[in-house]
C-alpha cells in the first residue's frame, strides 16, 4: 500500500504555454505519436471538437488559437484518464490541458450561469454553494464527539483535518464529516480543524482554467496554515489532496498530506477490532479519479471495505485505472446544466448504470463530490430504491456502532 | 458617450443580520457588505452600451468595507475610471445618501457632463427605489426607472425599455443627459476571471474624492422606531401516512380552501 509520502513528481507550476518546450514535460508532448488513446479513453472524447490528441496536433501546427476560441475543453472533467493511458507518458491532465483550459476559460464569450455563480461564491465565501463562510463549521455541533477548532484553541496539534467545502456544507457531506470525526476519535487521533477560517483549496477552479481564483485561495489557505502548529494534514477532499501535493508546494507548502481513506487504511489493524457490527451489504467501490488514477490508491479503500464484517465487495466493469469519472472534476460539478443543454449524457448516470449492473446494494465512494452526484443519478434513473451511496468512512462508522 | 455608474454596498443577506443594541439599526460589526445586485446590472448595462456605442464608463462608489474589490472588479470588466467617494458612509439613509452622491457627481473633476448616470432601480436598503430619482431630481435631469434595456442612443436621446407585469414592455424616449434606474441589464453581469481582477489591482488607481461638505444629515421627519427579526412560527403541518393517505388529506385540504 502507498505510504504517507507524497508522490515524487517534477514540479510543473512554472510551465507556461510560452516556455512549454524548455521544460522536460513540455518537450515530452512533442513525442506524441497521435495514437488517439487519450481521445478514446476520454469520457467526453466523442463530444469534444478538440480531444487531447487534436490539441497536441493543433499545438504542433501552431493553431492553438482555434482551441482557445472553442468551448470544447469545458467538457474536460480533469479525470486523468488520458494521462493514465498515454503510451508516451505525457502528463496531459497535469501540464498541457490546464494551460490550454486557462486560455479557453479566459476567452469564453459567456460563462455558463451555474458555473459563474459557483466561482463567484467561491471567491467571496470560500465555498461554491454561496453559504456563509461563518457557518462552515456549523456541523461540528452535531458531530457527537468533541472537535477542536484551531481559532478557538490554537495549541499545537498532530493532525490538521482539512474538511473541505462539500463535507462542511452539503447535508450528505456533513454525514461523512460526522463519521470521520467519530473514527478519528475512536482511533485516538489528536486532530483539529480550521473551522470558519478554512476556504476551498481551489483545485477544481484551477483545473477548470480559473487559475487566478486558485492562486487567491492558495495564498489565503497558506496564510492560515502559517498561523498554527501541526504535524500533518489529513483532508477529506481528494481534489484538495491533489492541490496540496502538486500545487501548494509552489508557495512553500511542506506538510505531509494524506486523504482520509488511505489515512484510515494505515490504521486498519487498530480499526479492525472496532468493526464489530455486521453489515450485510454487497458493495461496489467507485475509484475516484484523483485518489485512484492520479495517485494510485486503489487497494486502500477496498481493504477498508473488506475489513467490515458482512460486506462483500464486487467490482464494476470499469474499475481501478479504468474507472469512469463521476463528471464532477475540473469544474464539471458546476456544468451539469451546460452539459445537459448540449445533450451530453451525465457521466454520473453512465457510472451508476454500471454500479447497478453489479447487483450491489451499496455504491461506496471516497470523493466528496460523488455522494450527491451518484444519489442524484440514482434518482434520475429510478434506481434509488435499489442502491444507496455511502462514503467508505460512513460504512466504517456504521460498522463501529454497537 | 460618457456613462457614469453609481454603485453602492448593501448588507449581504447570506450572512445573519443582527440588530444592534439600540434596537433600531443593524449591528455594523456583524454586517458584511456586498455590492447591490441591481447596481451590478447597471454596470453591466453601461459596459454593453460602451461596447455598442463607444465611450467611457466611470464608476463612482461611496466608501465602505470591500468597496475597493468592487471597483477593481469593475475596472477588470472594462470600466475606464473608478472613484471612491469619501465621507459618504453607510447608514446615512437613502435620501441623504442620494443627495450626497448627486452633489459629489457635480463636483468630481472631469466627470460631468455625462450622457447617462446609471444605478440600480432598487436595493435591499432602498426597496422604494428612491436613490436614482432623487439623484435625477438633484441634477435636474429626467429619470426613467425599472429599465431593462437601452436600445438606441443617438442625437441627444436614448430609447429605453421598461418591463411591466406579465411581460409587457414599454419603449420610452428620453433626452440626454438622463438618470436610469436599472432593474436588469440586457445580459446577466459578466464573469471576470480573478487573474484579470488581480491584474487590475496592479494597473488601476482608485481615485479618492472627498464628498462636498457638509454631507447632508439623515432626514429627521421619518425615524426608525424599531427593527425586529422574523419570528419563527410553527405553522407548517406535516402530512403523515401512506402515499394514499397523504394524497387523500392533501385533496381534502385543497378542496377545503376552494382550490379543487
Amino acid at each position: 500500500m502507498n505510504q504517507a509520502a507524497p508522490a515524487v513528481v517534477t514540479p510543473t507550476y512554472d510551465v507556461t504555454l510560452e516556455n512549454l518546450f524548455e521544460h522536460p514535460e513540455g518537450r515530452r508532448v512533442l513525442t506524441c505519436i497521435q495514437c488517439g488513446m487519450c481521445a478514446g479513453t476520454c469520457p467526453y472524447g466523442e463530444v469534444m471538437d478538440y480531444p487531447p490528441r487534436r490539441i497536441i496536433n493543433m499545438l504542433r501546427a501552431g493553431e492553438l488559437e482555434k482551441v482557445f476560441r472553442s468551448d470544447s475543453l469545458l467538457s474536460c472533467v480533469a479525470c486523468y484518464a488520458c494521462m493514465a493511458k498515454c503510451p508516451r507518458g505525457i502528463r496531459l491532465t497535469e501540464v498541457l490541458l490546464p494551460l490550454v483550459k486557462e486560455q479557453v476559460f479566459i476567452n469564453l464569450p459567456e460563462t455558463p450561469a451555474e458555473l459563474q455563480k459557483a466561482l463567484e461564491n467561491t471567491l467571496r465565501y470560500g465555498n461554491p454553494f454561496g453559504e456563509s463562510s461563518r457557518k462552515r463549521a456549523a456541523w461540528v455541533k452535531t458531530a457527537g464527539v468533541p472537535i477542536r477548532i484551531l481559532s478557538e484553541d490554537p495549541r499545537p496539534v498532530d493532525v490538521l483535518w482539512f474538511v473541505e467545502c462539500q463535507n462542511s456544507y452539503h447535508p450528505r457531506g456533513q454525514d461523512v464529516s460526522r463519521a470521520t470525526a467519530r473514527l478519528f476519535h475512536a482511533l485516538g487521533i489528536d486532530f483539529a480543524i480550521l473551522g470558519n477560517e478554512e476556504k476551498c483549496a481551489g483545485e477544481c477552479a484551477r483545473l477548470l482554467g480559473e487559475t487566478g481564483l486558485f492562486d487567491t485561495l492558495m495564498d489565503y489557505n497558506m496564510a492560515v496554515f502559517a498561523k498554527y502548529k501541526f504535524n500533518r494534514i489529513v483532508t477529506s477532499g481528494v481534489h484538495a489532496y491533489d492541490a496540496f501535493i502538486y500545487q501548494y508546494p509552489e508557495r512553500g507548502f511542506r506538510y505531509p498530506v494524506e486523504q482520509t481513506t488511505p489515512f484510515l487504511a494505515r490504521y486498519l489493524d487498530k480499526l479492525r477490532p472496532m468493526l464489530t457490527r455486521k453489515l450485510p451489504y454487497v458493495v461496489t467501490y467507485h475509484d475516484s479519479c484523483c485518489l485512484g488514477r492520479h495517485n494510485g490508491f486503489y487497494e486502500e479503500p477496498r481493504a477498508l471495505l473488506k475489513a467490515i464484517p458482512g460486506v462483500r465487495v464486487v467490482e464494476m466493469v470499469h474499475n481501478r485505472v479504468n474507472s469512469i469519472c463521476c463528471g464532477g472534476g475540473g469544474g464539471g460539478m458546476w456544468l451539469d446544466t451546460y452539459y445537459k443543454a448540449k445533450g451530453y449524457e451525465r457521466l454520473s448516470e453512465r457510472r451508476v448504470k454500471e454500479a447497478i449492473a453489479t447487483g450491489a446494494d451499496v455504491l461506496a465512494v471516497s470523493c466528496p463530490y460523488e455522494i450527491s452526484r451518484f444519489e442524484d443519478a440514482l434518482k434520475v434513473l429510478g434506481y434509488d430504491q435499489k442502491m444507496v451511496v455511502r462514503d467508505v468512512v460512513e460504512l466504517l462508522a456504521e460498522a463501529m456502532e454497537a | 458617450m460618457n456613462l457614469v455608474v453609481l454603485m453602492r454596498m448593501v448588507p449581504d443577506v447570506v450572512e445573519e443580520l443582527e440588530i444592534a443594541p439600540d434596537g433600531k439599526s443593524l449591528d455594523q460589526e456583524a454586517l458584511r457588505l456586498i455590492v447591490s445586485e441591481s447596481d451590478d446590472h447597471a454596470l453591466e448595462e453601461a459596459l454593453l452600451l460602451k461596447e455598442r456605442f463607444g465611450g467611457r464608463v466611470t464608476v463612482v462608489a461611496p466608501e465602505a468595507p470591500e468597496v475597493a474589490d468592487v471597483l477593481y472588479t469593475a475596472a477588470a470588466k472594462g470600466a475606464d475610471r473608478v472613484i471612491q467617494l469619501r465621507g459618504v458612509e453607510p447608514g446615512l439613509g437613502v435620501a441623504a445618501m442620494a443627495e450626497a452622491c448627486a452633489a459629489a457627481l457635480s463636483a468630481i473633476p472631469d466627470l460631468l457632463p455625462a450622457d447617462l448616470v446609471l444605478t440600480g432601480a432598487q436595493s435591499i436598503e432602498d426597496l422604494d427605489g428612491l436613490v436614482a430619482p432623487l439623484v435625477a431630481h438633484r441634477l435636474g435631469w429626467p429619470y426613467l426607472g425599472v429599465v431593462t434595456a437601452v436600445s438606441e442612443v443617438s442625437n441627444g436621446t436614448a430609447t429605453v425599455i421598461k418591463e411591466f407585469q406579465a411581460g409587457y414592455r414599454g419603449e420610452f424616449q428620453v433626452s440626454l443627459p438622463a438618470v436610469l434606474g436599472v432593474q436588469a441589464a440586457e445580459k446577466p453581469p459578466r464573469y471576470v476571471p480573478v487573474a484579470k481582477v488581480r491584474a487590475a489591482m496592479k494597473a488601476t488607481r482608485i481615485e479618492e474624492f472627498e464628498a462636498p461638505q457638509p454631507v447632508p444629515e439623515p432626514l429627521q421627519d421619518v425615524t426608525i422606531v424599531a427593527l425586529a427579526k422574523p419570528e419563527a412560527t410553527g405553522r407548517a403541518e406535516m402530512l403523515e401516512g401512506s402515499v394514499e393517505e397523504v394524497a387523500g388529506k392533501l385533496c381534502e385540504l385543497l378542496a377545503e380552501r376552494g382550490l379543487l
